[in-house]
């Protein structure tokens, strides 16, 4: 903060002392240092070789460097300096971090070696000297009170990490001045690190600052090396941790926050409940429940009031019984909870050193609901330490790191314990055993997010939508407990629950019914291939897209971290792969930011095609943002505020627009306000738009609005076949159920005709089939072999017609073979019923056959037409309406032929 | 009898051999969505009557038959002709599907909340846990003429996304249905296109007659049973009713006009006369082919008739011009004044009255874009009659007077 003031200061840089030598080709002299003065204050001299801070876009983190020369031209007027740069956590690219294997700590900087940077700057923009210290490898960080001095450990040359020799940071270390800028990772957050253990302090009940080092200790537990020795450097796990915690801004608190109220939706939480694998819950289970319930809604309920120093008893009353309660269901589960720990580990932790705990458990469980129940003792464990978390932060804040260490020494106990016992326990009864408290930490840590939701008014999704919780909360337990017995009384063992239960009519989502029976599992290699080819199945990776990926990432990333708006447009043909691509490139972003490393964003997603008017899409973004409900108009105006208006909303909204053409009106104000948003000063709107034309803001839009659409275009090609073939061959995955000349052929047809994805999965598809019918066969080789591609390929680019001729009745094919004589007597394509009629009373008799009147006539006529071989007038006008052909006469001569 | 013959009618719907592979394929297909949860969509495209609503309700027949199949696939049957517009489809697919419950007494708000409200709940399913649902589309084609498409894309989209899954089964008629779609409704549809066609043979139609004919052998009286397959069988040997079933045949192989051959025969037995006679058939097929519209001609008037005749000797003089009331009784007249008889003197009320009468009948009918301002006389007309028809039902007319006829059949007016 003081920086701030300094910065306003005006700086004189002089030359301290003679010049040193003189460089006569280059007229220039070198000097050995200079002197900063600054008004009010001494003189700061800066010699070569020492570590400056040099100015720079992010005024709190100012460049890092080191002066390796100093010179200015022959009259004095420049002041230039060679410096060697270093690189702070934040200016590393956040992608590459990963590559470190470790958290960075705050002050950390890295030696840059790259020397395609231009490494001359003005002496005016030397801030200050700064010091910095060279730490071997592998050597701890120093405690972190000394918070003006940054190390080195390693250095970075914008590839790899590699190890600094100590003689290149060989420096005089000079006292810095008073204090160094506080190095925050997110210049738009006003609390730095240094700070953070007093500013932690007002911050709300949020669960989310929380430290870290439970998780990190849970894992060494888990991984059996638990003991206070083995955990090596507590303090300083500890401070980074404590870091990251505050890491997370009040904005990413409240993305957090609106992410979870978005999970709870009463449809997710039906399937979660739905998903818990045994429904059987006796008697004295749902009393323990309701017990437990109860208690955790006095958790809750001390919970909401402010956590001052005032209300360390309730918790920790509360707390106990709590901890009772799931510590016997907890100790029986040994073996699945250290392969949670161990697999979370293992996922996430090269990843994100440092991520605070629930939400990595969040994100986990939400997870483990898309894969539904395969794992849901491991869900359970999320769910423990989700409900571990907020406990922590009940403490009060100035015996934080204190109570974080007694919390997650328990929970090492608690683990250490479990190790112990899985010996001893059969794992068959575990699972049973544990359903009643999962859906009890479940339903609590639900109903802990609705509290937290309650106070917070302005965020209207949850307020709308948990708004009996939100009244309920504050004052009645009884009005809980009615409902959490209602809940219970839904827990019973029916499987198939109704889609609407009577608790919420209004916001009823409705959902298909559950499935009696379970899905099986694909067999055989065959049926497994066409699992995988099955267009909905969504690839680990779009291959064959990573140039338009690339782009579409940077471009979405820039706008997300510059907090501006941009226009996107995206065209291709269907089947290329467009929503695709960008609902990867929105994963990927979700990722990072998850990973914090981009700031959070919000993902609105509409479709012209899902919506049946154009201005439906205000309806639906409306709702999408805020959960109302409003008439187009309405919600056009509310939009409209939205986006003009400066509002505490902090986020980025992503928007993709899908099928653009749609969304056409004449006036063309939907799209006008789809692209004017984006350029509003608040608005922080990127929106991506896809559509199939490539020249349609050309073709359609009035000139305002394909300027206000920009000029950001990309156009997907066709896959070539080369392409399709990759995209094939990486949905395989290296199932053998293909041979390759059946694979090429397929995709050079594909190729050849569209260059669609889905058409080339469809067909690949077919041919698994095909060739499982033909399995019987002896000489089949089990593989997917040409002739079953070529009839795949037959079957679904053949056109029917001439078997459709072939097979038509006498009588159609000679009213065919009528009309086309009539045509050639005419000159013309078209000729009307009387006419046809008569050259086909001549054909007949030319036949041999009788000739047929003329309302028989008419209901051949009018078959021909029902199949569209021929194309009629509408049929009340009888005999004089016109025929025209809808084959071409080679086709229908051909056909005839051949009989 | 007759309704057990009628019951045989029905339930011989069974699948003819021909079939048997594409309703293989259907049956898998179908049986896969159930049980594997794949979501497929396909196209069952054939002529009329050549039996796609039959080989899907066999298929489904045979799948309903299936215990895992069973209680596990919810059906949506759309028209459409029924559902001509996606407002009344989705509305459809909400009733069938037994969601309206969930918004309880609320009534269903705007088309825009139904559709999202539909989406939403084929969202919330996933490929393992939500029941699959079959859709089946009759009339295909028709729904491809819908606003946007949107049910369409709609639902290939989810067959397409890793959402509930779904099966949707298109019955069509219509050989070019896929150039209905559009590109990016084209694009998410699988190109599974079943195409019925029968290729069936003379022989094979006769043995379809005699089975559709015979009585089954769990008819109560055996003995009439015996008797009356006997009289089948000598039937369908008859050289005169293979000649009609012949005439049948090349005139068009749908089942359902051989049906209605039969059933007209079926009802002339009665107790006295237990037995298909060749003559019955004969009649049968007379009434079939009988043309309706030379059969109006009988009804009409002399004067009608001959305002007839006029038209088509000016139809002959002119090659088809237009013609209009005025020309017509010109034309009349001047047969009138060749035969100086007084007995068709008719004023022109009456002669423009008759020729009303024949505009309604639709005999004859305005040219498209002739405004209505044009007095009634001058009116243009075209005839919507064949000159065979008039020929013909000229021959059959009773009582024509010779003259009148001899004016027909000259080649000048």
């Amino acid at each position: 903060m003081k920086y701030f003031t300094r910065m306003k200061i005006r700086r004189v840089y002089e030359w301290s002392g003679r010049a040193r030598s003189f460089n006569r080709r280059l007229k220039t002299h070198d000097y050995d240092s200079f002197a900063i003065s600054v008004e009010g204050l001494s003189k700061i001299i800066i010699n070569t070789g020492q570590h400056i801070l040099i100015e720079g876009y992010d005024e709190d983190n100012p460049y890092v460097a080191k002066v390796t020369r100093l010179y200015g031209d022959e009259n004095g007027q420049q002041m230039k300096a060679v410096v060697q740069w270093f690189m702070r956590v934040s200016e590393l690219p956040v992608n590459k971090l990963k590559l470190l294997g470790r958290e960075p700590h705050p002050q950390e900087i890295f030696y840059y070696e790259c020397r395609n940077c231009d490494n001359e700057v003005n002496v005016e923009s030397i801030l200050r000297p700064v010091k910095v210290k060279h730490l071997d490898s592998n050597d701890p960080f120093p405690d972190s009170s000394d918070k003006d001095t940054l190390y080195v450990k390693l250095s970075w040359d914008s590839k790899v990490f590699g190890v600094v020799n100590s003689t290149v940071m060989e420096s005089p270390a000079e006292p810095a001045p008073a204090s160094s800028p506080p190095s925050c990772l997110k210049p738009s957050l006003p609390i730095s690190p240094s700070c953070s253990q007093s500013a932690a302090t007002p911050r709300g009940p949020s669960r989310r600052v929380l430290p870290t080092p439970d998780h990190a200790i849970m894992q060494k537990a888990s991984l059996g090396e638990v003991g206070c020795s083995s955990v090596g450097t507590p303090a300083n796990v500890e401070a980074e941790s404590l870091h990251s915690a505050t890491k997370l801004s009040a904005s990413k608190c409240l993305s957090a926050k609106r992410r979870n109220a978005t999970a709870r939706t009463p449809g997710v939480r039906k399937r979660l409940e739905l998903s818990s694998p045994d429904k059987s819950v006796t008697g004295e289970e749902v009393l323990s429940q309701l017990l437990n319930e109860e208690l955790e809604s006095k958790v809750t309920l001390t919970r909401r009031l402010p956590p001052s120093a005032a209300h360390p008893l309730p918790v920790t009353h509360s707390l106990t019984p709590l901890r009772k309660a799931h510590r016997p269901t907890g100790a029986r589960c040994g073996v699945p909870s250290s392969v949670f720990l161990n697999k979370l580990s293992d996922s996430d932790s090269p990843l994100s050193p440092a991520k605070d705990d629930s939400t990595r458990a969040t994100t986990v469980s939400q997870k483990k609901e898309l894969k539904t129940i395969k794992e849901p003792v491991l869900s359970v464990l999320a769910e423990v330490e989700n409900e571990k978390s907020p406990m922590v932060t009940e403490t009060p804040r100035s015996s934080k790191r204190k109570s974080a260490m007694v919390v997650s020494s328990r929970i090492k106990k608690q683990l250490n314990l479990l190790e112990n016992d899985q010996d001893l326990n059969s794992s068959g009864e575990e699972e049973d055993e544990f359903v009643p408290s999962k859906n009890d930490l479940l339903s609590s840590s639900e109903e802990e997010g609705q509290d937290e939701d309650g106070p917070n008014i302005d965020d209207q999704v949850s307020a709308k939508k948990f708004r009996y919780v939100a009244t309920g909360s504050g004052n009645s337990r009884s009005k809980r407990k009615s409902y959490s017995s209602a809940r219970t009384q839904r827990r019973t063992p029916a499987k198939k629950i109704s889609p609407g239960t009577p608790k919420t009519p209004r916001h009823a989502t409705p959902s298909i019914p559950i499935r009696s029976l379970q899905t099986q599992q694909p067999a055989n290699i065959l049926e497994e291939a066409r699992a995988r080819l099955h267009v909905s199945s969504v690839p680990e990776s779009l291959p064959c897209r990573e140039q338009e990926f690339q782009d579409i990432y940077s471009f979405v990333e820039s706008k997300i971290i510059d907090n501006t708006g941009g226009c996107m447009y995206i065209s291709g043909v269907p089947g290329t792969g467009k929503t695709a691509t960008v609902h990867e490139v929105i994963r990927c972003l979700q990722h990072a930011a998850d990973m914090d490393e981009i700031p959070s964003f919000h993902f609105i997603e509409i479709n012209g095609m899902k919506m049946t008017d154009p201005h439906q899409a205000y309806v639906q973004i409306l709702q999408k943002l805020t959960g109302q409900k409003a008439t187009p108009d309405h919600a056009a105006v509310l939009l409209e505020k939205r986006f003009s208006n400066l509002a505490p909303r902090k986020e980025t909204i992503v928007m993709l627009v899908d099928e653009l053409d749609l969304l056409w009106t004449r006036k063309q104000n939907v799209m006008y306000n789809l692209f004017d948003w984006p350029t509003r000063r608040h608005a922080r709107l990127v929106v991506l738009t896809i559509a199939n034309t490539m020249d349609l803001p050309e073709r359609i839009m009035i000139n305002r609005v394909a300027s206000r659409l920009g000029l950001t275009r990309m156009s997907f090609q066709p896959y070539s076949f080369k392409q399709l073939q990759e995209i094939i061959m990486s949905r395989l995955n290296k199932l053998k159920a293909f041979e390759e000349d059946a694979l090429q052929l397929v995709s050079r047809k594909v190729a050849a005709l569209s260059g669609d994805a889905r058409r080339c999965l469809d067909i690949c598809r077919r041919a698994t089939e095909i060739c499982e019918h033909s399995a019987a066969d002896p000489s089949s080789t089990g593989l997917v072999g040409m002739s079953h591609v070529m009839e795949a390929l037959n079957e679904m680019f053949s056109s029917a017609y001439i078997t459709a001729i072939r097979c038509a009745s006498t009588q159609e094919q000679l009213f065919l073979r009528a009309a086309i004589a009539e045509f050639r007597r005419l000159g013309l394509e078209e000729a009307t019923f009387q006419q046809v009629f008569v050259q086909h009373q001549a054909l007949c008799r030319i036949e041999g056959l009788r000739p047929i009147g003329v309302s028989e006539g008419l209901a051949v006529c009018q078959r021909l037409g029902a199949c569209r071989l021929l194309l009629l007038e509408p049929s009340h006008l009888g005999v004089l309406q016109h025929i025209r052909l809808n084959v071409s006469q080679d086709d229908i001569f051909y056909a005839l032929k051949a009989d | 009898m007759k309704k057990s013959l009628q019951e045989n009618h029905r339930e011989n719907q069974n699948v003819p051999v021909s079939y048997h592979c594409v309703c293989r394929h259907l049956l898998e297909l179908l049986r896969r969505t159930a049980i594997h949860g794949e979501s497929n969509s396909v196209l069952i495209v054939g002529p009329r009557g050549a039996g796609k609503t039959m080989l899907l309700q066999c298929v489904l027949r045979d799948l309903q038959k299936e215990e895992k199949v069973q209680k596990n696939l919810l059906q949506v049957h759309l028209s459409g002709l029924l559902q001509t517009d996606d407002r009344t489809a989705l509305k459809e697919i909400t009733r069938q599907l037994h969601l309206e419950n969930v918004v309880g007494d609320k009534v269903f708000g705007s088309f825009a909340e139904n559709l999202a409200f539909l989406l939403e709940a084929l969202k919330k399913g996933n490929r393992s846990s939500s029941c699959p649902v079959l859709f089946v589309l009759d009339e295909f084609d028709l729904f491809a003429h819908h606003k946007n498409q949107t049910l369409l894309y709609n639902l290939f989209d989810v067959s397409q996304s890793a959402q509930a899954p779904i099966a949707v089964v298109g019955v069509t008629c219509r050989l070019d249905v896929l150039e209905l779609l559009e590109k990016r409704v084209k694009s998410r549809f699988s190109h599974r296109q079943i195409h019925l066609l029968s290729s069936l043979n003379f022989t094979q139609y006769l043995e379809r007659v005699w089975t559709q004919l015979s009585l089954p052998d769990s008819f109560p009286d055996k003995k009439f049973a015996q008797e009356w397959n006997a009289g089948v069988k000598t039937l369908c040997e008859d050289k005169s009713v293979e000649e009609v079933l012949q005439r049948h045949f090349n005139s068009s192989k749908d089942f359902r006009s051989l049906h209605m051959l039969l059933m007209l025969c079926l009802s002339r037995v009665s107790v006295a006369k237990p037995t298909i006679k060749p003559a019955d058939l004969l009649e049968a097929s007379r009434m079939c082919f009988a043309d309706a519209t030379a059969n109006m001609l009988h009804g009409l008037s002399i004067l009608e008739l001959c305002l007839v005749i006029a038209i088509k000797h000016l139809n002959d003089v002119y090659e088809g011009e237009p013609f209009n009331l005025q020309m017509v009784h010109n034309e009349f007249k001047k047969f009138l004044h060749r035969k100086s008889n007084s007995m068709y003197n008719f004023e022109q009320p009456v002669v423009m009255k008759a020729f009303e009468h024949l505009q309604q009948l639709e005999l004859i009918r305005p040219v498209d874009g002739s405004s209505a301002k044009v007095q009634r006389e001058y009116q243009l007309m075209r005839l919507t009659l064949d000159h065979s028809q008039i020929m013909d039902a000229l021959q059959k007319y009773p009582q024509c007077p010779t003259d009148v006829k001899q004016w027909a059949m000259s080649a000048f007016g």
